[in-house]
């Protein structure tokens, strides 16, 4: 018999590849099936956000964040929107804040349904997909007829929200809430219990608590690995802590927990939206939607068209907008993803100086060498979809 | 964390790290230290290890140009303590010429952000295992974050259908970038009418 070398074998993952979930190139060294390097290249969708928002009045950045984790939109306009409020010091009225936590929770059921369905059909499930797809539809119809838009929202902004919901949405949202569960329950029926599933995604990609800090992670990634970590309890903003809601906590720290904990989030999240929409029907929830300050905030229509103030006013914040006094601030939410953070610098200017946007997904994708190391192949698209990497806020 | 135990928690910070900590202050409810760039490291593993802190979470690091300043850059720290329920922001300065020792020894996950604000600024991390760009793209040159990189950026790429590749061309713009400002004249901006420049040369 010949004398074989054997030699390591390289792989060309992506960019364009389904299981990729958008725009991934990642070098994969292969030892036979066994992952034994993994060098993620990002960048193929780098926007330049944070350059083009140094170029913005603060207004005009709010939908730069629409575009970074598309799947979630308005989660992220959230903690923009808070960073400016907390260098103008102005508070939203409850009315708004109920909007904006119910908004956010909408949010989180858009991006949990399609991390947990595309991520179970990268695992060989075709089914979840279609129906989770329905319910995001529904969900994005939500959008729409709040902001005008079903991704691209632009809709919380620094001072409130834009509009004002109306009833009928209101009551439509409410009847949602009454048939989602039903749907959570078929789709856990297809993949929790699941043969196929669970040998899929049972201890692989398992990170320690340990691990996960020093990675950087942070939302479901650390909570799948036992931290009971949540912004909305442990930082409260908004109405969150009037809010009665549960943090599901993973033992493992491997996919099929963060799967779990998922659904069960999504459970919590209808949980909120129920509480909210209780709360906007009450008269406790009526009133303003926005601040009052009318330095930051335009005008109404009707006062903006009969009155001559009101249209200088509007103008002016339109064009020139508003001047946020100079300082810095880092503000967070919890994204869907993890913890998403804008560290906002002002010189008192128009605009922001610096917009730093710390988004989860960065840090998660960067444990991908450390999560497939010593896994097989075909495990890599499972830690992938697992990740929930989304390719608009890694790259921004 | 009420405002006077931050207060006290940088006092005790700057206290332990004489030198190393040049000033810590509070703003917006916010501890940020001021550090020395050459011992970010003795900084940070004190932060991460000390009883009174464990800030073991790591969030965010990232780069701010102020090019009127003599050191232009900020390099950012931001860091989170997950058992004290606090967050803090750690800055060094640092030149174009400068660099900062890398962190990835003390947290691992500072790899990414690290090659990140080395690719949009230019700041040269010491030690760090694999500084290579991250975000732009394969052979680019200059650092597109420092503010005096153009928006527009130097060069464009299209398809050429006759040598069936993407090729690089200097970037054509139309019309020219306009900048609209929208500073109330009054304050801020600095408007030349056509033929005031001549007005002041008498």
């Amino acid at each position: 018999m010949t004398e074989q070398t054997l030699r390591n074998f390289t792989l060309n993952f992506g960019p364009q590849h389904p299981a990729a979930h958008g725009v991934l190139r990642m070098i994969l060294e292969l030892d036979g099936e066994l992952v034994t390097r993994v060098d993620p290249h990002i960048g193929l969708l780098h926007r330049g956000t944070e350059k083009l928002i140094e170029q913005k009045t603060y207004l005009q950045a709010v939908p730069y964040f629409d575009r970074l984790d598309y799947v979630a939109p308005m989660n992220q306009e959230h903690a923009y929107a808070l960073a400016v409020e907390k260098l103008l010091g102005i508070t939203v009225p409850r009315r708004g804040q109920l909007i904006r936590v119910l908004y956010s929770e909408i949010g989180r059921l858009l991006s949990h349904h399609m991390n947990v369905n595309t991520q179970a059909m990268d695992v060989g499930a075709l089914t979840p997909f279609t129906w989770g797809f329905e319910e995001r539809e529904k969900l994005m119809v939500f959008y729409e007829r709040a902001s005008g838009s079903r991704m691209h929202a632009a809709y919380i902004r620094p001072g409130g929200v834009h509009q004002d919901l109306p009833q009928a949405l209101i009551d439509d949202i409410g009847h949602f809430c009454e048939t989602h569960p039903k749907v959570l329950d078929n789709i856990e029926t297809l993949l929790t219990g699941n043969r196929i599933f669970k040998q899929r995604n049972v201890d692989i990609g398992i990170v320690s608590l340990e691990d996960g800090l020093k990675l950087g992670f942070s939302g479901v990634m650390l909570r799948g690995s036992g931290a009971a970590w949540d912004l909305r309890k442990s930082q409260p903003y908004e109405c969150y802590s009037e809010l009665d809601f549960d943090i599901p906590i993973g033992k493992n720290g491997d996919n099929y927990d963060r799967y779990l904990i998922r659904v069960q989030e999504m459970r919590e999240s209808v949980k909120i939206m129920k509480q909210c929409v209780s709360m906007l029907l009450s008269s406790a929830g009526a009133g303003a939607i926005t601040s009052d300050d009318g330095k930051v905030v335009p005008p109404k229509r009707p006062e903006m068209k009969r009155t001559m103030e009101g249209m200088i006013n509007h103008f002016k914040l339109y064009t020139e907008g508003y001047k946020v006094p100079a300082g810095e601030v880092y503000c967070a939410v919890e994204a869907p993803k993890g913890e998403f953070g804008v560290y906002l610098v002002s010189d008192g200017s128009n605009k922001p100086y610096r917009c730093r946007l710390r988004t989860p997904g960065f840090a998660h994708l960067q444990a991908m060498d450390f999560m497939c190391r010593g896994h097989q192949l075909a495990d890599v698209s499972a830690v992938l979809g697992s990740l929930d990497i989304v390719f608009g806020e890694v790259d921004r | 964390m009420a405002m006077t135990d931050l207060a006290a928690l940088g006092a005790n910070i700057q206290a332990k790290l004489a030198g190393a900590v040049m000033a810590t202050s509070i703003s917006y409810g916010e501890l940020t230290l001021q550090a020395d760039a050459a011992r970010i490291i003795e900084v940070l593993k004190f932060l991460h290890d000390d009883a009174d802190c464990r800030f073991v979470s790591f969030i965010d690091i990232c780069g701010a140009d102020y090019p009127e300043r003599e050191k232009r850059f900020d390099v950012v720290y931001h860091l989170l303590s997950p058992y004290k329920n606090t967050r803090i922001r750690v800055k060094v300065q640092v030149d174009e010429a400068g660099e900062v020792p890398s962190a990835v020894e003390v947290f691992p996950a500072a790899d990414w952000f690290e090659r990140e604000v080395y690719d949009l600024y230019g700041v040269v991390f010491s030690g760090h295992p694999d500084l290579r760009r991250i975000l732009t793209d394969y052979g680019f040159s200059g650092h597109p974050l420092r503010k005096d990189f153009p928006v527009t950026g130097y060069v464009e790429v299209r398809y050429d259908d006759e040598k069936k590749r993407v090729v690089y061309e200097p970037v054509k713009l139309v019309q020219e970038m306009r900048q609209f400002d929208y500073l109330s004249p009054w304050e801020g901006a600095e408007y030349i009418l056509p033929g005031d420049e001549k007005a002041k040369k008498q």
